[in-house]
């Protein structure tokens, strides 16, 4: 049987006193990619957060499993170490702080152990040839004065270097045209290592045409409000989110 | 949160705050007189007119008010009276590793001298206490005919040169300290590059103070000629003590027609010392003279160094960071001073502030009439820890001429929550977080300053940042 990566439970959170989960449910196991659809405030990227453990973020119910492991006495970078990673919707820029030395720390930092200069080159020259980057890029501050699609390409990246069991994409497609839509799901599969998982979240169909979902969610108000395979994508984008959760 | 807590105390008290025992050979009674400063000038055996200089610059220290700006309430708690105003370690010069005392080499050693000399010093000149104890100069500087001494020796040996240029680019009469200074002073450096001459290699001094309420009252002066150039670095640490002490430096530059002078400083002062120090340079026609200045530590620190471009082309420019604590405040900034057409400057001002610690940018541009075409650039970023820090600036603009282009621009930033987030879901804890956030803030002052001294301030900064936060 494959191993449940993440189990979440009736799960409630709020921010500032606002109760924005209502009551979420999912499983995912090693090996499946899973989309979770919605319409703009449903509660996605809160969902991220409080994944990844946003301090901002209250649980005032419910139950976070990674691994069979309640996740939410732990801090972000604890669960970091643990296998989880959050490409954000909007990354934060540190200006001053060399992409190559950042991206050598944070993989130390997750793994535990330094790799040899040389061998981290490799593997990043590998990653950016993946993700069709441009070398100069390396050269750069962290995320400082990138474009939307360069950004998002920067969380790819980072994502593809870590390696984590489970990673969660936070409208990892808004933002970007269709040629840089595509390298970055190219550049996710070619990277993506099929014993790990994936959750997508997006507003819109287009990306699962590229990365191919499992299971398919509909988010709605704080809510799981349907699943379904990929055809529920099709359905949700020919009919739009109100026909589709009024019936 | 459960991040275990540093003992920042004890961790800066042994990686910084080391002093040694105090074996003097000559030391002063605290406080100050015409006695002392007589005394001051016997032992060093100077020429009668540093003599009379200097109790001619006394004079205008018992005259001149305290400063009213910077921070007077603690510029008042200044107790002239418990202050040492002469000291010093061993009678004699040292130019040679070997025959340093071992005392004073354990010091060092824990300064990384010898291993910095080894990768790239001209020459060094570590200031123990008042007096300098170890100068080397290595051969082909001393072929080129740079002169690179400490300024007692500089005085005895070229009278002529320290006569021409001593204190007319600041008076004894510029300000209190200036005078205090013009009068105990002893020990820094002399510098003389001749024409032509470019200087490749970083010369280098080290200064300490180690000895309880002791004032610390360097002296240098760089004279680089025309078309010459030179890089003069100086680096601080001090242990910690308990009770205040006082450094006030005089720094002249004069940089002759197309010459250029770039002086670097990072100051990591304990945090009892009044760090008062006035630095200016004269930038001749087509002379480029740039101030790099790091502040940390120190109670207070009043420090502008200022670029006075007299003669038309000249161009002057100010990158200065500072690092404010509990407790301390860092009132730092820059003066350009365009006298002459077609100057230009650019002062770049960086400071944090955590833990309630101040930090405060006070700039002058000065523009005088018919200086045309003088562009000017000024930008002040300040970094915010937490809620109880504080940072304020005070831009001061006197533009007597309209043919000018002056840009000025000053931001306030905080670390965000989101920031320390993001990096955090990346793996790293929160204070390595804040830590990477404050040296990415540092870096465009770190990238300028040679290899050894970024890693030096990055591990500063790491020490500054321990048992901040958790
Ligand atoms: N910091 C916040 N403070 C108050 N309300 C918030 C905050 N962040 C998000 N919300 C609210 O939570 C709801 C869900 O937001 P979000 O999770 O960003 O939705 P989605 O990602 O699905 O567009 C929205 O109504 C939004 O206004
Ligand atoms: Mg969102």
């Amino acid at each position: 049987m494959k191993q449940e990566i993440l189990k979440i439970q009736n799960l409630h959170a709020e921010i500032e006193g606002k109760e924005i989960l209502k009551g979420v449910n999912l499983v995912i196991h090693s090996g499946e990619i899973h989309a979770i659809m919605g319409p703009n405030g449903s509660g996605k990227s809160t969902l991220s957060n409080v994944l990844m453990g946003h301090p901002h973020y209250k649980i005032t119910q419910g139950e976070i499993l990674f691994k069979g492991e309640n996740l939410i006495s732990l801090k972000p970078e604890e669960r970091a170490k643990k296998g989880l990673f959050l490409a954000f919707q909007y990354p934060t820029s540190v200006p001053g702080v060399n992409m190559v030395s950042y991206l050598r720390t944070i993989l130390k930092n997750v793994k535990g152990s330094d790799i040899p200069v040389r061998e981290f080159r490799k593997l990043l020259e590998e990653k950016m040839g993946l993700l069709e980057m441009d070398k100069s890029f390396a050269q750069r501050y962290l995320n400082d004065g990138f474009s939307g699609g360069e950004k998002k390409r920067s969380e790819i990246l980072q994502m593809a270097l870590l390696n984590p069991e489970l990673a969660v994409l936070d409208e990892t497609d808004s933002g970007l045209d269709i040629d840089a839509l595509r390298t970055v799901c190219e550049g996710i599969k070619k990277t993506f290592q099929s014993e790990n998982s994936l959750l997508i979240i997006t507003h819109y169909q287009r990306m699962l045409n590229y990365i191919k979902p499992d299971f398919v969610h509909v988010l709605a108000e704080g809510k799981m409000v349907k699943s379904g395979g990929p055809e529920l994508a099709l359905e949700l984008e020919e009919k739009g989110y109100d026909l589709v959760l009024t019936h | 949160m459960a991040a275990p807590k540093l003992d920042i105390g004890t961790q800066y008290a042994d990686k910084y705050g080391f002093h040694d025992p105090e074996k003097y050979v000559f030391k002063a009674k605290p406080g100050l007189s015409k006695e002392i400063v007589e005394e001051i000038s016997w032992m060093k055996a100077e020429p009668e007119w540093m003599r009379e200089q200097r109790l001619r610059a006394l004079e205008i220290f018992y005259k001149k008010p305290m400063p009213l700006w910077g921070n007077t309430e603690i510029l008042n708690t200044i107790a002239f009276n418990e202050i040492y105003y002469y000291l010093k370690a061993t009678d004699k010069q040292e130019n040679n590793w070997n025959e340093v005392p071992e005392q004073i080499k354990k010091t060092f050693d824990r300064l990384g001298i010898p291993e910095a000399e080894r990768k790239f010093l001209a020459g060094v000149t570590a200031q123990y206490e008042s007096e300098v104890v170890y100068h080397s100069i290595r051969e082909d500087l001393a072929k080129l005919g740079v002169i690179f001494t400490d300024m007692d020796t500089g005085l005895k040996e070229h009278p002529e040169i320290v006569k021409e240029y001593f204190g007319t680019v600041i008076p004894a009469a510029d300000n209190k300290f200036s005078a205090l200074n013009s009068a105990v002073w002893s020990g820094g450096s002399f510098i003389w590059v001749p024409p032509g001459v470019k200087v490749e290699i970083p010369l280098q001094a080290y200064f300490r103070i180690n000895a309880e309420k002791m004032g610390q009252f360097e002296r240098t002066l760089i004279i680089c000629e025309e078309g010459a150039s030179v890089h003069y670095i100086e680096g601080c640490t001090a242990p910690i003590y308990s009770n205040n002490s006082l450094h006030s430096a005089v720094v002249e530059l004069i940089a002759k027609k197309g010459s250029k002078i770039r002086y670097t400083t990072i100051q990591n002062w304990s945090t009892n010392v009044y760090n008062l120090v006035t630095k200016r340079a004269l930038a001749h026609e087509q002379a480029v003279v740039e101030w790099i200045d790091g502040n940390l530590g120190s109670k207070l620190t009043m420090k502008y160094p200022s670029v006075y471009m007299v003669g038309p082309g000249a161009h002057g420019e100010v990158l200065s960071v500072a690092f404010a604590g509990k407790g301390q405040h860092q009132d730092a900034g820059a003066k350009m001073v365009h006298l002459a057409p077609h100057t230009s400057s650019t002062i770049l001002s960086k400071s944090i502030s955590k833990d309630g610690g101040r930090t405060s940018y006070r700039g002058l541009v000065k523009v005088a009439k018919g200086a045309e075409n003088v562009k000017c650039n000024v930008r002040c970023d300040a970094l915010l820890l937490d809620e109880e820090s504080r940072s304020d600036t005070y831009p001061l603009m006197q533009i007597d001429e309209k043919k000018v282009q002056i840009g000025h621009e000053a931001t306030v930033s905080k670390v965000g929550d989101e920031q320390l987030f993001y990096l955090r879901s990346r793996g790293l804890t929160e204070q390595e977080a804040t830590t990477l956030i404050v040296k990415g803030f540092f870096e465009p002052f770190a990238k300028v300053l040679p290899m050894e001294y970024a890693v030096e301030l990055n591990r500063l900064i790491a020490l500054e940042m321990e048992g901040s936060l958790g």
